[in-house]
């Protein structure tokens, strides 16, 4: 298809909008996190290196990123085999999964923070008060990112024909689910392990409400002290899940490549 | 190549099968023998249970009541991963990660077959099939008819006792299901593999399978060779469901029926008094004749035969089936005069 010369002008100045829309403020971060402090001239990485260099800040990031994994492999194993299992097996309760899993999504993370408040007094005293206990609750609240984005890929391809195939030629409901499902939606979980990640990186209400140090809960209270630094971070995060978002694209494209119908 | 004959084709008997789904019953006693290395199709229109019958043989349904055994082992309660079948299926159903030949070693590696005993097997089923040059290209890359080939390569990998077949052709266009059926019928001979055929094409059973089985309601009408399925039929359902049959007004008396003024026998099941006689139209000559009673009103060409309708002087309309060298003697307005061959013919109330 053609398209006139002023509908490309019209088209590159859009863009270009609309980069400068998301570039421009992220610019302004960079450059605020690397600026030397004071009337001198001049850059200084110090801000970025605080993130190796402070106990407190790198011990909230690894624990942000594994909270991150802890909460995508729990979201997979809990999620995946539950909707391949009610859509094969049990349809008739898919309207009621559906429900539960979107049931967050309705009720305001205050809400649920003040609600679970209590279950996690327990869950601290019995599994001891790191943060990578609020695993739990974050799964709770990717539940319905993460259902959409594994319901959209289970109804591109026909599930129950290739699930029968595959018991047909002896393969048992794990070996179904793990070899011949998963890897036919593997969009849609790279998709659903995507958010989680973005949720999880950027999650502050659960995290602080309940007392422990995330990367978020860091980065607010650096920013009382050290801005520069709180804006270091905060670009590092949003780099990294701009990273997963590209290997994610990629990952994707390669499987369409190889032939599965993600 | 390796001797690809299983050797391993088993009885499969299904006894009073029930299925219920609420208030509807999709299988209503259904009792069918298939013997060893024997191809049955079960035909019928949609609805008629016979799905509902491969998938509880399958073990991909479970009946409400009744029993499957094969090779005199019951397996009613056995789960279809633990059923040694293959099974083709209507809709496609490879799987589209893999490629070709990994789909067909699929079974075996569920078997626990080590890769050279797997590629090895599943190379000698895609040359059955003639697909070994597509062994390393995925799904989408193949057309519907290959995909259907590497699906019946993939069932009979793993040697089944039994070969289940759900309408495997209905999506291919016809050309290539004419083809892809004397293909399943070759190979299902070579590999003598016990095979329940479903389908709803009737040509198609009657061309393929040992025994039809015609099915209407969740019950087994008549089972029965595709001669004497369609010369013989046991029901009213069966000769009206099986190709094509006039319904001629008929007198029986004793074992014969007077049709169209010939004294013909009259099959088993038939009603007694005045009926209606089930005559195919190749039991029907049409001879020209002025003084004829009936009416020539259409002449079809379908080839080397055609098919011509006349109309009776009460305006029952009759189908016969004539070399097309016949037929196109006639024209529509001639008058004929109808003739019955003296088959035996079912006679219905």
């Amino acid at each position: 298809m053609r398209h006139s010369t002023g509908f490309k002008v019209f088209r590159a100045v859009g863009l270009l909008l609309f980069a400068a829309y998301f570039f421009v403020p992220l610019l302004a971060m960079f450059d605020f996190s690397t600026q030397v402090r004071g009337s001198a001239p001049g850059r200084t990485w110090d801000n970025w290196a605080l993130m190796m260099t402070d106990e407190d800040l790198r011990s909230s990031i690894v624990a942000s990123l594994l909270l991150a994994l802890f909460t995508v492999l729990l979201m997979v194993a809990l999620l995946v085999p539950t909707m391949v299992w009610v859509r094969l097996r049990v349809p008739r309760a898919r309207g009621l999964v559906e429900f539960l899993c979107l049931l967050p999504l309705t009720i305001p993370a205050l809400v649920i923070v003040v609600g679970i408040s209590n279950v996690y007094s327990w869950v601290t005293y019995l599994l001891g008060d790191s943060a990578l206990v609020l695993t739990f609750a974050y799964v709770v609240l990717v539940l319905p990112y993460s259902y959409r984005a594994i319901d959209a890929a289970l109804s591109a391809i026909d599930a129950a024909t290739l699930s029968e195939a595959a018991r047909s030629l002896g393969a048992g409901w794990f070996t179904v689910i793990v070899r011949i499902i998963m890897p036919n939606i593997t969009g849609g979980i790279l998709g659903a392990a995507f958010i989680a990640v973005a949720l999880v990186l950027g999650e502050y209400v659960f995290a602080s409400l309940l007392h422990f140090d995330t990367l978020p809960v860091a980065m607010a209270a650096l920013y009382k002290s050290n801005g520069p630094a709180a804006m270091a971070a905060a670009l590092a995060s949003m780099l990294l899940v701009a990273v997963l978002l590209v290997a994610l694209t990629f990952l994707s494209r390669d499987r369409h490549k190889q032939g599965a119908s993600s | 190549m390796t001797d690809l004959r299983t050797e391993r084709g088993l009885a499969v008997e299904l006894a009073d099968l029930t299925r219920a789904y609420g208030q509807v019953r999709a299988l209503d006693g259904l009792t069918l023998s298939i013997e060893p290395g024997e191809l049955v199709a079960l035909l019928g229109p949609s609805g008629c249970g016979k799905t509902t019958a491969l998938r509880i043989l399958a073990g991909l349904d479970t009946a409400t009541s009744g029993t499957v055994s094969v090779g005199g082992k019951d397996l009613t309660r056995v789960p279809a991963s633990k059923r040694d079948m293959g099974m083709v299926f209507q809709a496609y159903s490879l799987f589209p990660h893999m490629t070709v030949i990994d789909n067909v070693a699929f079974g075996l590696k569920m078997r626990g077959r080590d890769g050279a005993a797997r590629r090895g097997r599943a190379g000698d089923m895609l040359d059955l099939v003639g697909l070994a040059e597509h062994a390393d290209r995925y799904a989408h890359q193949l057309s519907g008819g290959q995909q259907q080939r590497v699906a019946l390569a993939r069932a009979l990998a793993v040697e089944p006792s039994v070969l289940l077949l759900d309408e495997p052709l209905s999506a291919l266009d016809a050309k290539v299901r004419v083809q892809l059926r004397d293909e399943i019928r070759r190979v299902q001979i070579e590999v003598g593999t016990t095979t329940l055929f479903v389908t709803h094409d009737q040509e198609e059973a009657l061309a393929v399978a040992d025994r039809v089985g015609v099915m209407n309601a969740g019950r087994l009408e008549q089972l029965a060779p595709p001669a004497e399925l369609y010369s013989a039929p046991a029901s009213r359902f069966v000769g009206e469901f099986v190709g094509l049959s006039n319904r001629l007004p008929a007198q029986v008396v004793g074992d014969t029926a007077a049709v169209l003024g010939r004294d013909v026998p009259v099959l088993p099941g038939s009603t007694t008094g005045a009926g209606l006689a089930l005559v195919r139209p190749e039991a029907v000559s049409v001879v020209a004749d002025g003084d004829g009673p009936a009416t020539v009103a259409t002449v079809m060409f379908l080839g080397p035969l055609s098919r011509v309708t006349c109309t009776l002087p009460d305006g029952t309309d009759v189908v016969a089936q004539l070399p097309s060298t016949e037929a196109l003697r006639l024209q529509p307005g001639d008058s004929v005069r109808l003739e019955v061959a003296a088959e035996p013919v079912l006679v219905i109330a």
